[in-house]
């Protein structure tokens, strides 16, 4: 494998490894405002929850 | 890499939503407030009779709060900003998820592609779970939300992987397999209530789950053109492109 190859292959890891980490990240966040039951976040993002469309109790 | 997903994920979230808040008080925030005062009607009945078990009204309590402290009269800022921040959060996440399946795709990040990702979302994440959810009010009767959540999310996460691999892979069996992935969801059926119970007026409904639906469009496509504006912002910067 030539340098370039193996510089390729290496910086394709590394966006695979910030890919991975910016979609736990944004699931995450998505997560605590519209799916998390806690009652002060529930409570807090009632309304922003009905007006995406997100299941809401 | 990581640290310019997080300044256009951060800053892209920040200013979509700021943006969307401001829409959701003119379209959505108001037919909420409508449908609580429905919510309270079904409260107050539902104390005093009987409901079979199997109902669940969705909200119980939070009508009787909205009541309490004056229902839709007057603006409630606490109340407003609560959502602002809810819905930039959403954003900022929405940004995060859209970089993230751009990275993973490989290629340009630029505003036109981004708007591709953004729409793509808005499918699976808004479209595909309404077919089988349609987006509520407060005070409609619904199945347990455990399970709304679980086939929801089961829900988005297939059309996202169905489109993916639709894109991506030409092969026959590929695209078979895609179409599968995006219509079992809607073959196993979505969670719902045993019997509805809504006293909210069907066209207040209706134009909820229309205008819910836009809005959130508006949110994943905003999100997305300034993902792609602000990703070659800073790499012009960098003197990349």
């Amino acid at each position: 494998m030539t340098a370039v190859a193996t510089a390729r292959v290496a910086s394709r890891a590394e966006a695979f490894k910030v890919a991975l980490l910016a979609f736990v990240l944004g699931t995450g966040l998505v997560f605590v405002t519209g799916f998390a039951h806690p009652d002060t976040i529930h409570d807090a993002a009632h309304d922003t929850r009905h007006a995406l469309s997100f299941p809401c109790h | 890499m990581l640290q310019r997903v997080l300044a256009v994920g951060l800053v892209a979230g920040l200013v979509a939503g700021l943006a969307v808040a401001v829409l959701q008080h003119f379209t959505t925030t108001p037919l909420i407030l409508a449908a609580e005062v429905y919510e309270v009607e079904a409260e107050q009945q539902a104390r005093g009779l009987l409901v079979p078990a199997n109902i669940i009204l969705a909200h119980g309590g939070h009508g009787a709060r909205a009541a309490a402290s004056g229902g839709e009269a007057g603006f409630d800022a606490g109340r407003a900003l609560l959502t602002g921040l809810a819905t930039i959060v959403t954003a900022v996440g929405f940004a995060l998820v859209i970089l993230a399946a751009m990275i993973a795709a490989g290629g340009r990040i630029d505003e036109r592609r981004a708007l591709g990702f953004a729409f793509a979302a808005f499918l699976a994440a808004g479209l595909a779970p309404a077919l089988g959810l349609a987006p509520e009010l407060p005070g409609s009767a619904a199945a347990p939300l455990l399970a709304r959540q679980v086939w929801w999310i089961a829900t988005a996460a297939l059309t996202a992987g169905g489109l993916w691999l639709f894109v991506h892979h030409g092969a026959f069996w590929a695209r078979a397999i895609a179409l599968a992935m995006i219509a079992a969801p809607h073959v196993v059926g979505a969670p719902h209530p045993a019997a509805y119970e809504s006293r909210v007026p069907a066209e207040l409904a209706a134009q909820f789950a229309a205008t819910s639906l836009a809005v959130q469009a508006v949110l994943w496509l905003s999100t997305g053109l300034l993902v792609g504006l602000l990703w070659q912002h800073l790499a012009h910067r960098a003197g990349e492109a």
